[in-house]
This record gives C-alpha cells, sequence and structure tokens, in this order.
C-alpha cells in the first residue's frame, strides 16, 4: 500500500498539470479572442477536413451499395414521384384525351374526372410540400452523425470504424468541452460570443452595413433558438416571443433582467390588440433597441420559408429582413419541439459537428401605401426566401400542429365547377 | 429517427412487399421512412387523423374517400403492408411488365386493377355498381356549392345514359372499363 501512494501522487499531479494546460488553451484559444472579437481560422480547417471526410465516406456507401445492386434513394435527383405539375384544367384535359379518344369537344363531367383528384390525393400521401418542413431535412450525402441516415445501412468495418470514431470524438471531447464553456456567463455580448465559439458555430455575416438600427424591427426565418443566439452576437437586440416552460424559460427570465425584453404568455399572444400596442410602444421610442422577431411563428427545417404572421407587418416601422441559413452538412440546427425538449436539443447541438450558417442582412423595407399587412409581409417574405435561396411557401407554419382551413378545399371545388359549368354553357349555346 | 426507421424493417420484409407490390428497393425504404414519420401515435398503424395531417390531402375534395381506400372493411388503423398494397396500384406499368405471363396473379398495378380501384372510389356500398345516388355524392363533393342540385342531377342523369347499356340506370364495372376505351 506504501508503495502505491508516491504513485499516487504522481498520477495526481500529471492531472493536476494536464487540466491546467487544458484550461490554459481554452483560455488562450477560446474565451480571450471572443472577447476581443478575433478568430483564428481554426474552426474553417477544422471544417474542410470534414466535408474531405464526409466525401470520402459518401463515396464508399454509394460503392457498397452498388455492390448490393441497391440503387440509393435520393431525394432531390429521383424523387418517388414523376410530378408534372400542370393546372387542374390542363390534367383533367389530358386524362380525358388519353382514355376515351372522343370527339373534342370536350363533355362536361366524365367518370374519368375522379383519376385526377385521386392521383393528386396519393402523391400528397406519398410525399407533401409542408409536413416534411416540420422534421429534419434529407441529406444527399451522410455526414457520419447516425440522427440522419435514412439510407446508409452497414456497408463495410472501415466506414463502422470511422462512424465509431467520430461518435467516441464527439461525445467524450468536443461535448465536454462546450459544457465547461457553456457554464461560464458575464457580459451579454461576450457571453453570446463565447457560445458561438461553444457550438463551434462559424458564422458568415453579409451585407453587414444593412443591420437593423434603433427603432425598426427585425425580421427573420425561424429555425431554431440558435438563431437568437446568431443574431444577438453581431448586434444589440430586444427580444419579443413566447414565454417557455423549463430550461428556456429559466434563460428568458435570466435575460430579462438585463435588457427591456418583451416576453408574453401563450393566452396574451393571442390577442393581437395588446401585442401591436406593446410593440408600437417600443418602436416609438427610438433610443430603443431594435426588436427582433420571427414571423413564422414555430420553427422550421430550413429548407422554405412558411407564411408571415401578419401581426408585426401593421405596425408601420422599418422592417430590416434577415435571411439564415445553415449548412445541414454540419449538424442540423433545426428544432423539433414536438419531438423533443429544449435539453434533448442542447445535447444534440453540442454533439453536432459544427453549425455552420450564414446570415444576410438585407435591404430595410417599409410597407408601400398600395398594399396592406398580407402583401407586405409576403414581399418580405419573398425576399428572405429569395437570398436564403429556400422554398418560398404559402402554408402556415401553424400546420405543424393545427389543421388546415377548409377554405382551401372550397377554392379547389369551385375551379373544378367552373370548368363543367363553363363548358355546359358553351354547349347550351351552340 | 433515421437509423430506427431502416433498422426495423427486415430484409425479409422488403423482399416480400417487393415481390407483392413491384416497387424497388429503395422506394419501399423511402416509403416506410414516410410512413414511419406520419405514424404520429409510433405505434406501426396509421388511422384516419394521421392522414388528415397531411394539409395537401385534407384541402383535396376527394380526400376522404381515398383515405377510406386504404382501411379495408370495418378496420380503423393501416399497417405498413396495407399502406403499400395501396399505394401499389398507382405504380407506373413499366414496358417489361407488359409482356409478363398471364398464369401468375394479376399485378396490383395492372390497368384493371387500377381501374377497379377508382370504381371503389365511386361504389360506396360495394354492390359493384354506381347507382344515381352514388355518382350524385361524388359529383356534389367534386364541385361543393357552387353548382345547383338541379344542374348537377341532370349532369348524373346524363352521364348514366352515356355509359348504361344494360339498362339497369346504373354503370357496372364492365361498363366503366368500356368508357375508357
Amino acid at each position: 500500500m506504501f508503495l502505491l501512494l508516491p504513485f499516487d501522487s504522481l498520477v495526481v499531479n500529471l492531472l493536476g498539470i494536464s487540466l491546467t494546460v487544458l484550461f490554459t488553451l481554452l483560455l488562450v484559444f477560446i474565451i480571450v479572442p471572443a472577447i476581443f472579437g478575433v478568430s483564428f481560422g481554426i474552426r474553417k480547417v477544422y471544417m474542410k477536413t470534414l466535408l474531405k471526410i464526409f466525401q470520402w465516406a459518401t463515396l464508399r456507401i454509394e460503392r457498397g451499395a452498388k455492390e448490393k445492386n441497391h440503387p440509393l434513394y435520393k431525394p432531390y435527383v429521383n424523387g418517388i414521384i414523376a410530378k408534372e405539375p400542370t393546372s387542374l384544367e390542363e390534367e383533367i384535359k389530358e386524362i380525358r384525351r388519353s382514355g376515351s379518344g372522343k370527339a373534342l369537344d370536350t363533355p362536361e363531367f366524365e367518370l374519368s374526372d375522379i383519376f385526377y383528384f385521386c392521383r393528386k390525393g396519393i402523391e400528397t400521401i406519398m410525399d407533401d410540400e409542408v409536413t416534411k418542413r416540420f422534421s429534419a431535412e434529407e441529406l444527399e450525402s451522410w455526414n457520419l452523425l447516425s440522427r440522419t441516415n435514412y439510407n446508409f445501412q452497414y456497408i463495410s468495418l472501415r466506414l463502422t470504424v470511422l462512424w465509431g470514431l467520430g461518435m467516441l470524438i464527439r461525445y467524450c471531447f468536443l461535448l465536454p468541452l462546450r459544457c465547461k464553456e457553456f457554464l461560464s456567463k458575464h457580459v451579454h455580448l461576450m457571453c453570446y460570443r463565447i457560445c458561438v465559439r461553444a457550438l463551434t458555430a462559424i458564422i458568415t455575416y453579409h451585407d453587414r452595413e444593412n443591420r437593423p438600427r434603433n427603432g425598426g424591427i427585425c425580421v427573420a426565418n425561424h429555425t431554431s433558438p440558435i438563431d437568437v443566439i446568431i443574431l444577438a452576437s453581431d448586434g444589440y437586440y430586444a427580444m419579443v416571443g413566447q414565454i417557455h416552460g423549463g430550461l428556456m424559460g429559466v434563460i428568458q427570465r435570466a435575460m430579462v433582467k438585463a435588457c427591456p425584453h418583451v416576453w408574453f404568455e401563450r393566452s396574451e399572444v393571442r390577442d393581437r390588440h395588446l401585442v401591436a400596442k406593446r410593440l408600437t410602444e417600443h418602436v416609438q421610442d427610438k433610443s430603443k433597441l431594435p426588436i427582433l422577431i420571427f414571423p413564422e411563428g414555430t420553427c422550421i427545417n430550413n429548407t422554405s420559408v412558411m407564411m408571415f404572421k401578419k401581426g408585426s407587418f401593421e405596425i408601420g416601422a422599418t422592417v430590416y429582413p434577415v435571411a439564415i441559413k445553415y449548412d445541414p452538412q454540419f449538424g442540423d440546427a433545426f428544432w423539433n419541439s414536438s419531438k423533443y425538449g429544449m435539453v434533448t436539443y442542447l445535447l444534440r447541438m453540442m454533439t453536432s459537428w459544427a453549425i455552420v450558417c450564414s446570415v444576410w442582412y438585407l435591404p430595410p423595407m417599409t410597407r408601400q401605401p398600395e398594399e396592406d399587412a398580407v402583401q407586405f409581409a409576403n414581399r418580405v417574405k419573398s425576399a428572405i426566401a429569395r437570398q436564403g435561396g429556400l422554398v418560398d411557401l404559402l402554408w402556415d407554419g401553424g400546420l405543424k400542429r393545427e389543421k388546415v382551413k377548409d377554405t382551401f378545399k372550397e377554392e379547389q371545388q369551385k375551379l373544378y365547377s367552373k370548368m363543367i359549368v363553363g363548358n355546359h354553357e358553351d354547349r347550351s349555346r351552340s | 429517427m433515421g437509423s430506427r426507421a431502416s433498422t426495423l424493417l427486415r430484409d425479409e420484409e422488403i423482399e416480400e412487399i417487393k415481390k407483392e407490390t413491384g416497387f424497388s428497393h429503395s422506394q419501399i425504404t423511402r416509403l416506410y421512412s414516410r410512413f414511419t414519420s406520419l405514424d404520429k401515435g409510433e405505434n406501426g398503424t396509421l388511422s384516419r387523423e394521421d392522414f388528415q395531417r397531411i394539409p395537401e390531402l385534407a384541402i383535396n375534395p376527394l380526400g376522404d374517400r381515398i383515405i377510406n381506400a386504404f382501411f379495408p372493411e370495418g378496420e380503423d388503423q393501416v399497417n405498413f403492408r396495407g399502406f403499400m398494397r395501396t399505394l401499389a396500384h398507382f405504380r407506373p406499368i413499366e414496358d417489361n411488365e407488359k409482356s409478363k405471363d398471364q398464369n401468375g396473379p394479376e399485378p396490383l398495378n395492372s390497368r384493371s386493377n387500377k381501374l377497379h380501384f377508382a370504381f371503389r372510389l365511386y361504389d360506396l356500398d360495394k354492390d359493384d355498381k354506381i347507382s344515381r345516388d352514388e355518382l350524385l355524392q361524388v359529383l356534389r363533393m367534386m364541385v361543393g356549392v357552387n353548382i345547383s342540385d338541379e344542374q348537377l342531377g341532370s349532369i348524373a342523369d346524363r352521364t348514366i345514359q352515356e355509359a348504361d347499356q344494360d339498362g339497369d340506370s346504373a354503370i357496372s364495372f364492365a361498363e366503366f372499363v368500356k368508357l375508357r376505351c
């Protein structure tokens, strides 16, 4: 037992030294640059290396799949639906023509018209534009995270070893590193910058001269709570949003103590006049910080921009649109709040490779006299979608949790009736 | 999530489905992902509510009928096999299948089976005839409130007149098929 003691103290000493070294490294390479806003460029190298590894991994998988003779499903190259999106009238005429081969005067109604609705319905069951926005994006290549792995099964030993190594690194090395930094917070801006480094976030800001100014409203597309960290580390904002429970609520309450944010209860959010009044008061005071709002109202998976709620566009202040696009290869930033909570989400973020995103500050927009709030909202939305390379959808993000309104069905019915009855009128005239 | 989907579907099952429906390996795994993402209750079956949650399907005038086609008689849940069996009707007919032997069972996506699927959308009471009432019901679903009852009635009458050949004021499956030839 006596022999062990000197050995023990040696081990303890070594441990102590290595810990000190680790902390100094942390301090030098991460915290100090964060305070001064300087970057070392290490992360860029890290990113490049990761990309090369992903490409190699995907090639191996494709080769493996070819050997087994199972062509892989690529969501964007060979989709499962042979779609030719044309109008309702065109498609029904096509069906009638191919079926009966009768005379060209289109009869008012045919039994085969049902095929059009039938086919459209089945197509949406197989793949629709809306529900896939509320789950993580499908990737063409694999990024060694099993959570994005739809296609790729066990292919080769080498790949599995690489994946195992990747997991080891992510859970045992990157995670503890990030946890330590996450727990130390002092000043707001510095804190955000540390968070950014903590998540190994590589953010590229474009057009910084268009950054939002006091008395304006900053509008952005929403993918995750990290959007807030990304924007707030490059400027000062007052935030508007829903009070959440759990860890998120704690963070919100802590933030209120430092800055004049505007948090609402869920029941209050429905009272739009109250919200509008508070926002207008805040905006008219020119000394107050610009308000940061996410008009989609919920997190979308960053492949599209959904309907903007018109509330923030009715106030009449200058709107500064911002487009945020994450690179999905390094880690999926989307927070699927109906599937898992904040803590699980943070864990996922901290165990991905990195958060790589681009932020574009678009030139400010104001509402023109002849357009109403909805049109203005759509105009801003299109600008953001175009800049970020996202699909511009008219669907409401609220469809994540609620059912669709009946008015859309009535529109379809109206279109079809016009088609049958229109022809009927032509007939009766002749 | 992703890895769960590919481990729950065994290779033998995929082979069976491939033989029954004719879908390729990657199409089956893709549709299985789709099935699990629609299955919010995570119990391996879909209910009618799961389908109605697809907005583009909910606004389809015939949405409810199409959803009904997935569920066998009197049941409220459909499993993955049933899901695939119904979807198989919509697989395009490939050239190499046209010349296959006539001895085997008819493929699910044959022309006749496709027509049968559409016929069943009209024929609610499954008596193998489309009566005037059944036709009116479907017409009403497709046009909503935009056409009057009398006009709709005359459209229905005209259609039955054109199609009916044995004089029973209803459209049988044979007459339905003849219309499309």
